[in-house]
């Protein structure tokens, strides 16, 4: 089932959570909400999910208004990012909560009802677990359980609120790799929030960045990450050098006042400066991070340090060390008038 | 170093034998002295003529009558305050709106005034001479030295315990379970009966205990609106010091020892019911 968002804006008090957010998420697709916190990534999921109400614009799911449909009869799975399990319900029922609380024509029998629960108590591979209770669970066993629950109502959308947000970096990885699975064999329309980017990149088909309550840029994690189309995706997402038109005049070109952006990948070093674009730098620091190398330099002694990262391969072919001339020139960059540039705050 | 270390430890988390006893000592002698001993003396004075002197004086029409009352009273006023408390405590844990502070200062406002004032304002307020006295009298409706003002006086004093109880463990645990129960399609009556109040069900029962015990006991209140008369508006602890008044002593130490009882039940009550939350691994503050 599509979502489709026109102009939606939310206000809380003075502040401007959502100010006209335009979306459509592809049935079937897995989309990923990036973005700083306090950028309405949250308030954008709530008010999917009928928790929170928008002040203006319009909400279709399949070309549906359901605005004035309350969350129970929007037919959406929400995932908390405390799980927000039942406290005083065994496992088992907390998966069976859905179903239980059905209209009575619609609520299936006892037998029906335990063979659904235990099939998705095995969906999520915890049916060893059925009569726990969430305190006795670990973080990564509840937030499986609590999307276990989400999926008993068949939801015909997926709404996850920083899922991983609370768990530890290893079992982090490790469901992010299994909530890409699961989707890929149930494919239910999923859209959820982030301020991870690595997570939203490895995980999502397509990423939209947020900031301060507006979308910056949608696109696959490819796209955002390659060709991010505003000054706060390119800070947002990856490293990024920062060249001022003041001082480097010909990498951003003549626009006047410009900046010019550069990924600490796309920047070549050559012990010889092959055209006029190359800058004369000082190889301050050089650090092997597993498969990279990561290189600093400076103009002089007052400039910022500019990050390069090097492959091992072309590192070992002209290695570097501390105190070396070279020149460098970039490969490829990407130039904002100053005026477009937004401030990144703060994730 | 490490055995001076370890006999430094010691001596910073342990007392001499001599010092552990007298501080011990001072304690349960505090204990005896002030808890204890009252206790007793209750009990032993209405004892003191025998049992069936003490059997009689509970008995006797106005104290069996000033029984019946205290039972009418907390058996309107405490299911009034469940209601109103558990009403008043999801509405400020889970939901924000303005006044949500003078809402809290309003609750707690009958711990803070003395219960003397607190039946006095209901005397001012629906007295003879009161705001609505001549309406009330018009109507030939009669709350003050009679039943319906010990109900309401009472309901005022007890107000707190209920709502107080719940307070801090509803805004402990949140709105996100009511919330995931809403977005599995439960409506707002399966939320909170599913949800909802088997979350605070010790805390609840805790609160309805303390609210019950103060809805017996309460005198300063209940003593301005209830004209003491006898065999129509006495309550138990009305009716002790009336006895105690007259000289009667066994009789007033006889259904004091009643009120005793009481405490002694909501205590053994209190403990199971904390026992039993510990066992069901369900803490009576804050969630897991």
């Amino acid at each position: 089932m599509s979502i489709t968002i026109e102009n939606l804006s939310k206000q809380f008090g003075d502040h401007k959570a959502l100010d006209d957010i335009n979306l459509e998420v592809n049935s079937g697709e897995l989309l990923a909400l990036l973005g700083p916190s306090g950028c309405g990534k949250t308030t954008l999921l709530r008010i999917i999910g009928g928790m929170e109400v928008a002040n203006s614009g319009r909400l279709l799911f399949h070309g549906e208004d359901v605005e004035q449909r309350d969350a129970r009869e929007r037919n959406v799975g929400f995932v908390f990012q405390h799980y927000a399990l039942f406290r005083h319900m065994t496992v088992f029922e907390n998966v069976a909560f859905g179903i239980r609380v059905k209209p009575r024509k619609q609520r299936p029998s006892e037998a029906e009802i335990k063979r659904r629960v235990h099939e998705l108590l095995n969906l999520v591979q915890l049916d060893w677990l059925h009569d726990r209770y969430p305190a006795q669970l670990s973080g990564g066993q509840r937030q499986r359980i609590a999307l276990a629950r989400a999926l008993a109502v068949e939801p015909k959308i997926l709404l996850l609120d920083e899922p991983f947000g609370a768990l530890d970096a290893r079992v982090r990885k490790e469901l992010r790799r299994w909530l890409r699975r699961l989707h890929d064999e149930l494919h239910i329309t999923s859209v959820f929030v982030t301020h991870d980017q690595e997570e939203a990149l490895e995980v999502a088909d397509r990423v939209v960045v947020m900031n301060k309550g507006r979308i910056e840029q949608a696109g696959t994690p490819d796209e955002v990450y390659a060709a991010p189309s505003t000054p706060f995706v390119y800070q947002f997402i990856g490293n990024v050098n920062l060249f001022h038109s003041r001082d480097h005049a010909p990498w951003s070109e003549q626009h006047g006042d410009a900046v010019a952006y550069v990924r600490p990948h796309d920047i070549d070093i050559g012990a010889t400066p092959q055209d006029g674009n190359a800058l004369p730098v000082e190889v301050k620091l050089v650090r092997a991070i597993g498969s990279v190398v990561r290189v600093e330099v400076a103009v002089d002694a007052s400039s910022e340090f500019i990050e390069i990262e090097l492959s091992r391969e072309r590192f070992d072919a002209a290695p570097l060390a501390s105190g070396d001339k070279v020149f460098i020139r970039p490969r490829q960059f990407r130039v904002f008038e100053s005026g477009e540039q937004h401030e990144l705050s703060a994730a | 170093m490490m055995s001076g270390h370890s006999i430094q430890r010691r001596i910073s988390t342990r007392e001499s034998n001599s010092v552990t006893l007298l501080l011990i000592g001072v304690a349960l002698a505090y204990l005896v002295l002030f808890l204890g001993l009252p206790l007793f003396a209750v009990f032993y004075e209405a004892f003191s003529k025998g049992w069936a002197l003490y059997w009689a004086s509970l008995q006797e029409p106005d104290a069996w009558s000033a029984i019946k009352l205290t039972l009418i009273v907390a058996a309107i006023a405490v299911p009034a305050n469940l209601v109103f408390g558990i009403a008043a405590a999801w509405a400020i844990a889970k939901f924000e709106f303005k006044g949500k502070s003078l809402l809290i200062t309003l609750i707690d406002l009958p711990f803070a005034v003395s219960p003397v004032v607190s039946g006095l304002v209901y005397v001012l307020l629906f007295g003879a001479q009161g705001w609505f006295g001549p309406w009330l009298q018009a109507h030939d409706i009669k709350l003050i030295f009679a039943v319906p003002g010990i109900v309401l006086t009472t309901v005022f004093v007890t107000f707190p315990f209920v709502a107080r109880e719940l307070i801090p463990l509803m805004q402990a645990q949140g709105k996100e379970e009511e919330e995931a129960a809403v977005s599995l399609g439960a409506s707002g009556w399966q939320a909170f009966w599913r949800v909802t109040l088997p979350n605070i069900k010790w805390g609840l029962l805790y609160g309805v205990i303390l609210c019950n015990a103060r809805a017996m006991g309460e005198f300063g209140a209940v003593s301005v609106v209830s004209g003491h008369i006898r065999g129509m508006t006495n309550t138990m602890p009305l009716h002790v010091e009336i006895l105690y008044n007259e000289y009667n002593f066994v009789a007033a130490f006889a259904v004091a020892s009643l009120l005793a009882l009481l405490a002694l039940v909501t205590l053994l009550v209190k403990s199971l019911v904390e026992w039993q939350a510990k066992r069901s691994g369900e803490p009576l503050q804050h969630g897991a």
